[in-house]
């Protein structure tokens, strides 16, 4: 067995594995690793394929982003997990019976045959898989990407909406009312007379 | 010789893994979103085998997007969860019932 296959059948074992340790673990901390686990090998599965930046996109984003959200507000939440739990294993007949057929049906479409398709030739060494999903993304698909943009906004606005709270007596600044201060309300200018201070032996004599 | 079908066969036991698990943390809010990133981690897996065997850029393009659309998904999808605790001290899903007549 040549070294990739190796490494292929590794990777695979942890992952699937890691798949069955999120879906059983009685912790959701523990749930949250697992899946921790299951992104990190398989991007070294895409680096098998070649996907050296989605691999690396895959690192960053899921493990260092969405994962670590996850586990904030798995452990900001107070979870009953004896309640949770109850009757966790009753639908197992007829899960494993849709997941199993779902298996054997796409074994029977997609395996065995690979379309016609061959691995192609490894790249050169000094090609960039950045530099060539920069120049598609930039050209064709430049719209697309700038809707992910949107997209990304809109969760963040949302997300944020979503769980702010107004605490009760509060104290804060509303940044509207500060902009729109004018001159007029701050100042008053007011018309003295000169006078003349209180005489210095008075204060001395203190 | 690793061929395209091994990815497939893959990526497709990895959904079936996150179908049942879907089936078995039915009570669990937190834990069916993780399984539905497991799926789409298993979809995206098949499109980067894709990508790789057609030596075309599109499947890792679309794995990009995909990877965007699930961070926002579940950046909403925790927000709103936080939301629910709040409200009803729980995410056991049996709890939320106000919708019902």
């Amino acid at each position: 067995m040549e070294f990739s296959a190796v490494v292929f059948y590794f990777f695979a074992a942890i992952l699937l594995l890691a798949g069955v340790r999120v879906i059983t673990a009685r912790n959701p901390v523990h749930a949250a690793l697992a899946l921790v686990l299951a992104f990190f090998t398989a991007a070294g599965l895409w680096l098998l394929l070649e996907a050296e930046f989605l691999a690396i996109t895959l690192v960053l984003v899921y493990v260092g982003a969405v994962m670590v959200l996850f586990l904030f507000v798995v452990m900001m939440l107070d979870i009953n997990i004896e309640q949770i739990r109850q009757h966790f294993w009753d639908y197992l007949p007829i899960a494993a019976l849709v997941a199993g057929l779902m298996v054997v049906q796409m074994i029977l479409v997609l395996g065995g045959e690979t379309f016609g398709l061959t691995a192609p030739e490894p790249k050169a060494a000094d090609y960039s898989n950045t530099k060539a999903l920069g120049r598609v993304l930039y050209t064709d698909y430049v719209y697309p990407f700038e809707l992910a943009a949107v997209i990304l906004l809109v969760a963040i606005v949302a997300a944020i909406a979503l769980t702010l709270r107004r605490r009760q007596g509060l104290k804060w600044v509303d940044p509207a009312q500060q902009v729109k201060v004018k001159r007029e309300g701050r100042i008053r200018m007011v018309n003295l007379k000169p006078q003349k201070p209180e005489s210095k032996s008075e204060e001395g004599s203190e | 010789m690793i061929g395209l079908d091994h990815y497939l066969v893959l990526g497709s036991v990895l959904f079936a893994i996150s179908v049942l698990g879907i089936f078995l943390n039915r009570k669990n809010i937190i834990v069916l979103l993780m399984a539905i990133e497991l799926m789409l981690l298993a979809v995206n897996i098949n499109f980067i085998a894709f990508s790789h065997f057609l030596d075309d850029l599109a499947g890792q393009i679309f794995v990009f997007f995909i990877l965007t659309v699930a961070a926002a998904e579940s950046a909403i999808g925790l927000a709103i969860l936080v939301v629910l605790f709040r409200a009803r001290r729980s995410i056991n899903v049996e709890d939320l019932d106000s919708l019902k007549g």
